[in-house]
């Protein structure tokens, strides 16, 4: 039961990355692949219909969470307090940039949302890149399982850890870069023109960066912490990850430059999911390591809730999920194709 | 009282305070938009249709806020309640789940539908989606309530050896007794706010001598909602709320009423201070033996006071329980007075141009939050000294890794963020009001 939950949380979680990754992406090249208000809008109206859905896979997660794993939500959430605190803040300044921004028709006003959704979706991508970063080099548990980390020490790994440190900061980048390819490409399939050059541009750019990134990042990972490397030492099936990584990361560059963007798209989907799913199975059985004494580790047994929730559970969330697959599937359906600006509505 | 403990109550009391302003217009409004957009198809009458699109407008932005400083609300449990949430998350991590796998989504994907969809969607499948999004709303309140009943009136649970509360029954959970009343009272105070603000901005209208047509639907559709939703918050559902909370919480109730003294025929006070170390009320203006028959339908029933109560079982800040139940049900019960007159003055043919009475609904607009706030804090300062009712105390559950300087951080930067969303929120609503529901406007990113 433990190990299911563990991986249905790890489902979700890569669907919020997966799809809110876009939006956020979307954000990110907002700037610089529109120029004029009617291209921002264009970019706007591409996300607009299933953003907020999108999101809402965080708050299931989330949710999900605290009723399977009580304990790590209680110890992570209170322990990662202020970096939360600043996630929502985001979230909060990200709506309200896509959502006030055609409200009031003077450029002063459309100009300051404009910059409200670009710094938001950019700092919400590095924040939740340095969050795993965090899960992975491990916090400072206490033998009752719980922790603070101020924002900040030495930006050292090692005995005395922050949220932001030289690891951290750099899984910030990756995830930075992940999602500006990631929304980039999705524009490209929604969008047509100069919108979608600049776009398919900023991908390709973005290309040769995400893959050095990508290496860079396995290797700092395995120097901070060496115990990654045991599950896949004793489960060969996870080779798997590194090749599928590495052969996405191949596919999202060249699909782009052969005009195949929405194979491209779905080429990052993959890339982000198997280093989601990479980086969890690494952590296997443990949830949220201990940069302390390895026992006061929390891993997927001791705090998990207890086995008739777990079991009550699978049964309402298996339904829940199907049913939401379907309204995303009609959804998506019914604003597929190009965005065109003319006409009401969408 | 330590101050890191009061830090994070004023956390979590400040912003989910606030976010329910928006939630409550929200789930008040979406049955009142299915109601107006029915009319619109059944009819076929496009004055309707506007005035369906007019409150969507109004709606979206309300939406907006309440999804924003929602957010929050979940991640809270866990950033300044940890150990609140370590004891019960095994069972109300599940209602809260819930909530975003069936609720969450069922809404978000709709709203974007509804809002900007129309010219995408027969008349008939906008219709669809305009139920869809307020069944997500409303489904959405139910588990939220589900949540909060479990704290009030624990039921499906045991303890494991490492003292948490695990689940032992999905159902009690989901159906506890204490969530129907609890449910009902609140979504009917819900109807309440958005009937009286629609009704509002209609008399506004009406008094201004602009969009009479759309007005008058505003006014109709708002005074018969609001009528039976403000009779059904007394009775049967306040009522039944309160009976509840006398047979589970008899402390509580004794510490709402202002009741120090136990007795048989115990008076109901309309008002007067409560002077809490003195045990006594100054100046009461008292019904006798009404307290008793409203409990327990006995004029001369026993009903305990605190006194039969030991002081560490009292809700802490007996005065602000005593003051937000009394503004509550002061409130709740002049709303009745002004929906029966306004249906009345409707019935007759009179209600259009009777201005004292338009006046009246326009200056009431505010009161139905103010009322929905009181309520709520009725409920969760009446909860107290617990958390989780008789099983973990407040203090016990706050998050103690998290200092009082690191809460206090947070807590201003919220309420300095709140302060420009709020600010905004009645700046987009104004111009929504100025430009009115004749406004062909296309709502579109």
């Amino acid at each position: 039961m433990p190990t299911l939950w563990f991986m249905i949380v790890a489902v979700m979680l890569a669907a919020y990355v997966v799809l809110d990754g876009f939006d956020l992406g979307a954000g990110i090249i907002y700037l610089f692949a529109a120029r004029t208000s009617d291209e921002r809008r264009t970019i706007l109206r591409s996300i607009g219909p299933v953003w907020d859905g999108n999101e809402v896979w965080l708050l299931a997660t989330g949710g999900t969470l605290y009723f399977a794993f009580p304990q790590l939500y209680a110890s992570g959430f209170s322990g990662f307090y202020l970096p939360l605190m600043i996630v929502l803040w985001l979230l909060m300044l990200r709506a309200i940039g896509i959502e006030f921004r055609t409200h009031v028709d003077s450029p002063v006003w459309q100009s300051f949302f404009d910059v409200v959704f670009f710094a938001s979706s950019a700092l919400l991508a590095i924040f939740f890149g340095a969050a795993l970063g965090n899960v992975i080099r491990g916090v400072p548990l206490a033998a009752d399982g719980y922790f603070f980390e101020p924002l900040w020490t030495n930006f050292r790994v090692g005995a005395q850890n922050g949220i932001l440190d030289w690891y951290t900061v750099m899984a910030g980048v990756v995830a930075l870069v992940t999602l500006t390819i990631h929304g980039s490409l999705y524009v490209v399939t929604k969008t047509e023109g100069d919108i979608a050059q600049r776009a398919r541009g900023i991908a390709l750019g973005l290309g040769p960066v995400q893959l050095l990134l990508t290496l860079l990042s396995l290797v700092a990972t395995y120097y901070i912490r060496p115990q990654v490397m045991d599950n896949y030492r004793n489960y060969p099936v996870g080779l798997l990850v590194p090749v599928l990584v590495l052969a996405s990361l191949v596919l999202i560059f060249w699909w782009t430059r052969t005009n195949k963007e929405k194979l491209a798209f779905v080429a990052s989907g993959v890339y982000i999911t198997v280093m989601l799913v990479g980086a969890v199975f690494a952590l296997y059985p443990l949830v949220l390591p201990a940069s302390t004494d390895p026992s006061y580790s929390l891993t997927i047994y001791n705090s998990a809730a207890g086995h008739h929730g777990l079991v009550v559970g699978v049964t309402w969330w298996s339904l829940g999920a199907v049913i939401a697959v379907g309204y995303f599937v009609f959804l998506y359906r019914m604003f597929r194709g190009k965005v065109r600006l003319e006409g009401g509505g969408y | 009282m330590d101050s890191a403990l009061l830090v994070h109550r004023l956390h979590f009391a400040f912003t989910v305070t606030f976010h329910y302003l928006f939630p409550q217009l929200t789930m008040g409004i979406a049955p009142l938009i299915v109601v107006l957009k029915t009319l619109g198809l059944r009819r076929n009458d496009e004055i309707y249709n506007q005035a369906a699109r007019f409150w969507a407008r109004i709606f979206g932005i309300n939406f907006v806020l309440g999804v924003v400083t929602g957010i929050p609300m979940e991640f809270q449990f866990g950033t300044n309640w940890s150990v609140f949430s370590r004891f019960a998350g095994g069972v109300i991590g599940q209602t809260l789940a819930m909530e975003g796998m069936f609720a969450f989504f069922l809404e978000s994907a709709f709203l974007g539908l509804f809002l900007f969809g129309e010219k995408r969607l027969s008349p008939r499948a906008h219709w669809w989606s305009a139920v869809a999004v307020f069944l997500g709303s409303w489904l959405s309140g139910y588990f939220i309530i589900a949540t909060d009943a479990w704290m009030q009136h624990p039921v499906g649970y045991t303890l494991a050896p490492d003292g948490s509360a695990q689940l032992t029954s999905f159902w009690q959970l989901v159906l506890n007794p204490w969530a129907w009343w609890q449910y009902a009272h609140n979504m009917s105070g819900a109807g309440i706010t958005g009937s009286f603000v629609m009704a509002s901005v209609g008399a506004f209208y009406l008094l201004a001598g602009k969009y009479a047509g759309h007005a008058r639907k505003f006014v109709k559709v708002g005074v018969i909602a609001g009528c039976a939703f403000s009779i059904v918050q007394i009775f049967p559902t306040g009522d039944g709320q309160g009976r509840m909370i006398a047979h589970n919480q008899p402390v509580t109730l004794a510490a709402m009423e202002g009741l120090f003294n136990g007795q048989p025929g115990a008076p109901l006070v309309l008002i007067g201070q409560p002077d809490v170390p003195q045990r006594k009320i100054d100046n009461p203006i008292v019904i006798p033996n009404m307290l008793s028959f409203l409990t327990y339908r006995r004029w001369k029933a026993e009903v305990r006071g605190l006194n039969s109560f030991p002081p560490d079982q009292w809700p802490d800040n007996l005065p602000l329980l005593y003051f937000s139940y009394h503004i509550m049900v002061g409130l709740g019960t002049i709303f009745i007075a002004i929906m029966v007159v306004s249906v009345f003055l409707l019935w007759r043919g009179k209600l259009y141009n009777a201005r004292w009475m338009l006046w009246i609904l326009l200056l009431s607009l505010p009161f139905p939050y103010i009322a929905n706030t009181a309520g709520w804090m009725t409920a969760e300062l009446g909860r107290q000294p617990w958390v989780v009712y008789g099983l973990m105390r407040t203090a016990e559950g706050y998050s103690k890794t998290v200092s009082a300087g690191n809460g206090m951080f947070t807590l201003l930067g919220f309420m300095g963020m709140y302060l420009v969303l709020g600010i905004l929120f009645l700046f987009l609503v104004r111009r929504e009001i100025e430009r009115g529901p004749a406004a062909d406007v296309v709502l579109a990113h």
